[in-house]
């Protein structure tokens, strides 16, 4: 506790020392043997570095700890000089602030571990309550409130004043609550209001502020902390149940999209394939083909790699698909059991041709921004490329429903499963459309490679771990149906995630499985069984 | 192969000509072989998964050995005789490791293994190579609690790796809160074991450390990175440690990132993952994360820079990694070749009596040596991961670290040590001065 108090008054002097070295001119100092020491490459030497540099008072401080928290602090080792990367490209001494023509070849970038970070960062944290960004104050507003040291009082009335932007204003509120609320002179009225204010904000940080609050308070603040703890506590509680639903929707819709093609393969066509998830895999490395060309060739379209993943995967995994249909499967139907090992070994092969090819390591598939990244919808942090994926998969859903229903080759298919001789003899090639159902189910799966590649490693193993998964939620959701398939994956998705907390992951995953079983004893054909004559053919 | 295919074929008076032609032909081709394998090689097996789940880790140790021996022969060998590699394939597959242990040994006649990568592997050759007798070099790090005459044990045991990890969050990041995540088999489960032990000892409260399991290559880790941030929000300073295994670090770490959870926030240290892990990876959201092991790449030393270099020239990819693994190998193949000319034979017993004792240069500057427990000693490094999936050093032990083949923090083992040459004995009990049992 101790250290940690002294740790917090050190970066409050750094940073109050580096705005007062802003503001004034340069006074002499041992400012250029400061500056060496950053050449040294020992974190210890660059600690002492960066106080001396911050107490300095030269006009360049800020230039360089900013510098070295952006790693363009460049040191070279032989000279010990130390040189400044200006954002526009330009160099100059650090030492003297004169413009340098090019960087020596030894020189390297100045080395931090997490403790220098936080130094540096907590230094920067008074200026950057000023700062012209918005983002930047109410990151700085928010590490205030973490630390609420009293002497920030000062900066952050002064930025609540000038503050326009309603969330930074937001922000600054509740860091000058924090403050005040640990502060031994504020009146009971202003810690009463500080409390208001961080049971508004009701989130885990507000908790732990309160919970940090000593017991040796006044009766009714004492109270009032307390009340606005179990408010907080029950808020909480009903967002961590609607943060649990949409982690359930999400892990439904990753299991819903690895089932969607099985859906089809096994759920329509009656085919235990077991190389299902190998085609899941095919998808993701096409992903990581169409990346790496697009890095080598074309950067600057980079987020669009994998809008021209999609296609292509369904294409080649389509392809192959209806490659092993028409040299493989054709040959096993109404053979579930030599179709089940065929298939199997079949993924074996294909994973060791995957092996063979692209190595056995994992391959590098980048997000594109637009998937990286999450945002807060009240107490729950939502991931962007966990909500793509849920909306990508919603509409592969959707687009393949329609197909089943509304197109030709729809008509054949449904016409093809459910009575194969009648659709034989009303002109409908059976094998063509064999064939293309079976293309049809692999080329999906081949998507879902494309969205799995965003969240899971790009390796040949990848489409082992969503097999049996998959197969669950076909037989779980009723075979042959592809609504049951939706529901049957968002259940399990949603039941997981609810038991998960409680259980842990190994023992939900196990109590899931249980529960199946128990679900396949009372209804064997699943969710949503099929009725009238399909079921008998 | 052949002679099923002369069933097919042959009629039933050819057919015994060409079984007897196909068995002559088998066994001449045998008996050359051998004889020639008598005159002038020594050979050595190499029993790495090179298909399968772990084909993943262990393919770039089989090139290893294969690089090693390489270099071994441009330097004549060893006692005068070529190095000879047989390779072969266990596949991921528990009892095969057992049943191509037993090939290599027998059948091939190996002078000694290299291979292994899970704990459960090594635990299913053990009865091979104790009853045939044979030597097996062990290079991955492991969760101790073992010490076998036939095997060698050239990773991390957990007081080489585990505990000075702890030890540095602890010193230099002021952790008050741990998060001890893991895959779920014995590895991480006995690790955390003794990391709960050692955290305990040093004044931690049980309610601010966290276990938490989950299943091999687990992908969806929404739900703990959750858990995880609000265990850490509580105001004191929070650290992960990482026993999770292979694959399932990925989608974790990019989780971690996603949830917007920095390594100035909430550090996570971790030890499986080094460079051959990283190259797969998009490295963005992990910058600042930490690894503890014996050797990163980035170390500067001419040694290490030289065997970069060899290596891959070998593999004729500049951009080849190496890491921690891969140098155990090199330090356990040189102790074996150096113990083997000591005693000028490749006997299997006179070779296991040498080899505790044999010095060896590692890769970082240091010498490594073999010892009566069959560990070595090593130092002991934390990186932090930086952009281009390389590791930045910012911590090390001032010396080298004996390995314990048995934990001082578990109350089952604590009073047991290896000694293979005093005491002849893997787990002698230093309290009752008895070979054998858990210990009091």
């Amino acid at each position: 506790m101790f250290t940690n108090v002294l740790d917090r008054f050190r970066a409050l002097v750094l940073s109050l020392l580096l705005i007062a070295a802003v503001a004034s001119p340069a006074l002499a100092g041992p400012f250029e043997d400061a500056v060496g020491k950053f050449a040294n490459d020992e974190f210890s030497d660059t600690d002492e570095a960066i106080g001396a540099v911050a107490t300095s008072g030269n006009p360049l401080a800020f230039a360089i700890i900013s510098a070295l928290q952006d790693g363009r602090l460049m040191a070279d080792p032989d000279s010990k000089k130390v040189y400044v990367t200006q954002p526009d490209g330009k160099i100059i001494d650090a030492a003297t602030g004169a413009a340098v023509e090019k960087l020596p070849d030894s020189a390297a970038a100045v080395r931090l571990n997490n403790r220098l970070r936080r130094t540096v960062e907590a230094a920067l944290g008074g200026l950057t309550l000023l700062s012209p960004d918005p983002a930047k104050r109410i990151q700085a507003a928010q590490s205030v409130f973490k630390t609420h040291d009293e002497a920030m009082l000062p900066l952050v009335d002064e930025a609540l004043k000038k503050e326009t932007v309603n969330a930074a204003r937001l922000a600054f509120t509740e860091a000058r609550a924090a403050i005040l609320l640990f502060k031994p002179d504020a009146t009971d009225g202003e810690k009463l209001e500080a409390i208001a204010t961080i049971k508004a904000r009701g989130d885990q940080e507000a908790m732990a502020l309160l919970t940090g609050l000593t017991g040796d308070q006044p009766a009714a603040i004492a109270s009032a902390a307390a009340n606005a703890k179990a408010a907080i506590q029950r808020s909480l509680a009903l967002w961590s149940m609607v943060q649990n639903a949409w982690y359930g929707l999400s892990l439904g819709s990753v299991l819903l999209l690895a089932a969607i093609g099985l859906a089809i393969t096994f759920g329509v066509m009656g085919v235990i394939n077991m190389a299902h998830g190998e085609m899941v895999m095919i998808g993701a490395y096409v992903t990581f083909v169409v990346q790496e060309t697009i890095r080598t060739s074309f950067p600057h379209l980079f987020d669009y790699s994998l809008l021209m993943a999609v296609p292509l995967a369904f294409i080649v995994a389509g392809a192959i698909g209806i490659l092993i249909e028409r040299s493989i499967i054709r040959f096993l139907y109404g053979r579930p059991l030599e179709t089940l090992l065929a298939t199997w070994g079949l993924s074996l092969v294909l994973q060791q041709a995957v092996r063979t090819m692209f190595g056995p390591t994992n391959r590098e598939v980048g997000n594109p921004s637009w998937m990286s990244g999450a945002f807060e919808l009240g107490q729950v942090t939502i991931t962007y490329n966990r909500l793509w994926i849920l909306c990508f998969t919603l509409a592969v859903f959707a687009i393949l429903l329609a197909m089943l229903r509304y197109t030709a080759l729809g008509l054949e298919m449904r016409a093809v499963t459910q009575n194969r001789r009648m659709a034989a003899s009303m002109g409908i090639a059976t094998s063509r459309v064999d064939a293309l159902t079976f293309g049809l189910g692999s080329g999906i799966a081949g998507i879902a490679g494309v969205a799995l590649s965003q969240i899971d490693n790009v390796s040949p193993n990848l489409g082992q771990s969503y097999i049996i998964d998959s197969f669950m939620v076909v037989v779980f959701g009723g075979v042959g149906n592809l609504w049951g398939t939706l529901v049957g994956a968002f259940t399990l998705g949603i039941a997981n995630k609810f038991l998960e907390p409680m259980a842990g992951a190994v023992l939900g995953k196990i109590a899931i499985l249980v529960l199946i079983i128990l679900f396949i004893q009372k209804r064997p054909r699943g969710l949503f069984a099929l009725k009238g004559r399909a079921v008998e053919a | 192969m052949l002679t099923q295919l002369t069933h097919d074929i042959a009629t039933p008076l050819s057919r015994r000509r060409w079984l007897a032609a196909t068995a002559g032909l088998v066994l001449g081709l045998a008996a050359f072989t051998n004889a020639r394998a008598a005159d002038d090689t020594i050979k050595v097996g190499v029993l790495h998964s090179l298909s399968g789940t772990m084909a993943i880790s262990e393919t770039t140790l089989k090139d290893t050995v294969l690089f090693l021996i390489d270099e071994q022969n441009k330097k004549g060998g060893v006692l005068g005789k070529k190095l000879e590699a047989v390779v072969v394939d266990p596949a991921s597959n528990w009892p095969l490791f057992a049943e191509k242990a037993r090939e290599l040994i027998t059948k091939n006649k190996v002078s000694v293994v290299f291979g292994c990568w899970t704990s459960v592997s090594r635990k299913s050759v053990l009865p091979v190579f104790k009853e045939l007798n044979s030597i097996l070099f062990y290079p991955v790090q492991y969760e101790g609690e073992e010490s076998e005459r036939n095997v060698f044990y050239t990773g991390a045991a957990p007081n080489q790796q585990a505990i000075p990890a702890v030890d540095y969050l602890m010193k230099d990041e002021k952790v008050k809160r741990w998060v001890l995540a893991g895959t779920d088999y014995v590895y991480p489960r006995t690790t955390n074991k003794i990391l709960e032990a050692y955290l305990k000892s040093k004044g931690v409260k049980q309610e601010d450390i966290m276990i938490n399991y989950t299943p091999f290559g687990h992908s969806d880790w929404q739900t703990i990175v959750a858990d995880i941030k609000k265990f850490g929000s509580t105001g004191k300073k929070t650290a992960v440690v990482s026993t999770i295994n292979g694959d399932a670090n990925v989608p974790f770490y990019k989780e971690l990132g996603n949830q917007g959870i920095k390594a100035t926030d909430i550090p996570v240290v971790a030890f499986s993952v080094g460079e051959e892990e990283l190259a797969g990876i998009d490295t963005k959201p992990l910058l600042g994360h930490l690894a503890a092991w014996n050797y990163f790449q980035s170390i500067k030393d001419p040694a290490n820079e030289k065997f970069i270099k060899a290596w891959q020239a070998y593999t004729k990819n500049p951009k080849r990694v190496t890491n921690d693994p891969m140098e155990a190998h090199v330090i356990g193949f040189d102790m074996w070749v150096k113990a083997v000319e000591k005693v000028k034979s490749v006997d299997a017993d006179k070779v296991i009596d040498a080899l505790p004792g044999i010095e060896a240069k590692n890769l970082t500057g240091g010498t490594s040596k073999m010892l009566p427990n069959h560990h070595i000693t090593k130092p002991v490094f934390i990186g932090e991961i930086k952009a281009n999936g390389q590791f930045d050093v910012v911590w090390k032990t001032p010396g080298l670290v004996a390995g314990d083949a048995w934990s001082k923090e578990l109350d089952g083992s604590k009073d047991l040590i290896g000694d293979w040459v005093g005491k002849k004995c893997g787990n002698y009990n230093t309290k009752t001065n008895k070979c054998g049992g858990q210990g009091s």
